[in-house]
């Protein structure tokens, strides 16, 4: 039985695809000057992890060790040029912005390590599991990278929501700055190496912060139990 | 005989592959066949879209998409094979203006710019269709961040002399940018070289040399 709170866990912070692995850098900065563009790459970078997955998953006992990675690039770059060609029919404003990018997603080495080392070797269900928590993970970078640059450097949240979600959440678009006159470098790709320089010391600091919090919780048990021994001459680990 | 024993056979290998992508390479002629209309319609849209910018509606009665001559002498930046389209805007089957596009080369690769000349020789409108000038800087060449490309409505060969077609900078007639210089003046070039292409072959793209109709 696989572990999904694992799995989750991996996908989204212990073994997130950028701030663990450190992949997929190059769209990532290539694409988040908004947050919308940075949510409509996750989407599309999800829904190819996702099938990758699955189909790599499904085909694992056929596909023999020494054809396996030709196979994979085979599949994945059949499954992006599919995103590209319905993205370009049913979502044609968003794939004139991110159209450039979509063909990079086969490039995105994250997918293929996916397959290799995770998919190729587990049933379907944990397999779509981690594509889709992994995706999730790379989204949710996407968007706070791409909404930290689009208010620093522009001052608004989510511009053109509406042509990635419909007309329907056309509230999403904010202009949280009125009168601001921008800042440059954040749109540039320099912003975007600053910002998540930022994002991965903020993560690491959050993680050592629960390693310190951990190890002071284990060290204060240690003394509680000795002064129990303390204090009655006796072990309370002796009692029956 | 076991699968497992199959699958060490040398030649499982290459049949292996061979059958995947057989088995991918009929999903994408399905999906293209099942998009090929619907992406169509879309570049088509696009094209209208751009086109009506340049091409004022109400002086105009046909459809601009399907009154079109292409031409394959060079120019700048255009690629001969593909040529020159010009969308011919006619007003009771009299061509008034046509719309064309120009490439100039940018500071960061080629601007694509949709200009439309009317039959006098005046420019009716210019617009930048797309380009990768950086942002703050060199995009104050849209429309949406500025009123910069409007200027060159009504310009002309005849109103403007071959020196001015340039920036200030080069002692020319139109504003630079502070910061960018060279996207301004790759627009201002193209623009003055697509006047020229016009009025090269005017008589062509206007109809003159055929009878009436």
């Amino acid at each position: 039985m696989a572990d999904y709170k694992l799995i989750m866990r991996d996908g989204i912070w212990d073994n997130n695809v950028v701030m663990a692995q450190m992949l997929a850098l190059c769209p990532l900065l290539a694409v988040t000057s908004t947050a919308t563009n940075g949510l409509g790459m996750g989407l599309a970078t999800m829904a190819v992890l996702l099938t990758s997955n699955v189909i790599v998953s499904l085909l694992r006992n056929i596909i023999s060790q020494e054809v396996r990675i030709p196979v994979f690039i085979l599949l994945i770059a059949t499954i992006v040029t599919l995103v590209d060609l319905f993205m370009n029919a049913f979502m044609h404003d968003l794939h004139k912005v991110l159209g450039l990018f979509i063909p990079l997603i086969v490039t995105n080495c994250c997918i293929l390590a996916r397959a290799e080392s995770f998919a190729s070797k587990q049933p379907l269900a944990p397999a779509a599991m981690d594509g889709l928590m992994m995706g999730l993970g790379f989204m949710l970078v996407l968007v706070v990278l791409g909404g930290v640059r689009e208010i620093i450097g522009s001052g608004t949240l989510f511009a053109n929501a509406a042509l990635l979600l419909g007309n329907g959440f056309s509230f999403l678009d904010m202009r949280l700055i009125e009168n601001y006159r921008g800042l440059l470098l954040m749109v540039l790709p320099s912003g975007g190496f600053l910002a998540l320089g930022f994002l991965l010391a903020g993560k690491n600091w959050l993680d050592i912060r629960q390693a310190d919090r951990a190890a002071i919780e284990a060290e204060k048990a240690r003394i509680a139990a000795i002064n129990a021994i303390d204090e009655d001459g006796v072990d309370p680990r002796a009692q029956p | 005989m076991e699968f497992n024993q199959i699958k060490k056979k040398i030649v499982y290998h290459p049949v292996l592959l061979a059958g995947i992508a057989l088995i991918a390479g009929a999903m994408l002629v399905l999906a293209d066949a099942g998009t090929r209309d619907e992406i169509e319609k879309r570049k088509a849209e696009d094209l209208q879209a751009s086109l009506k910018q340049v091409i004022i509606a109400k002086e105009h009665d046909n459809n601009l998409l399907n009154d079109t001559i292409i031409l394959h002498e060079p120019l700048e930046h255009t690629d001969p094979e593909t040529g020159v389209t010009f969308y011919r805007a006619r007003l009771q089957g009299k061509v008034v203006a046509a719309a064309f596009q120009v490439i100039g080369m940018g500071y960061s690769g080629p601007i694509y710019i949709m200009m439309s000349v009317r039959s006098n020789g005046s420019i009716m409108g210019v617009r930048v269709i797309s380009h990768a000038e950086t942002p703050g800087l060199g995009d104050k060449i849209e429309v949406a961040k500025g009123d910069w490309i409007e200027r060159f409505q009504a310009l002309s060969l005849s109103n403007r002399t071959a020196k001015q077609w340039a920036v200030k900078k080069d002692g020319g007639d139109f504003d630079q940018f502070s910061g960018a210089t060279i996207t301004p003046r790759a627009v201002v070039r193209a623009v003055h070289q697509g006047l020229l292409y016009f009025k090269t072959h005017r008589s062509k793209i206007l109809e003159l040399e055929a009878k009436h109709g």
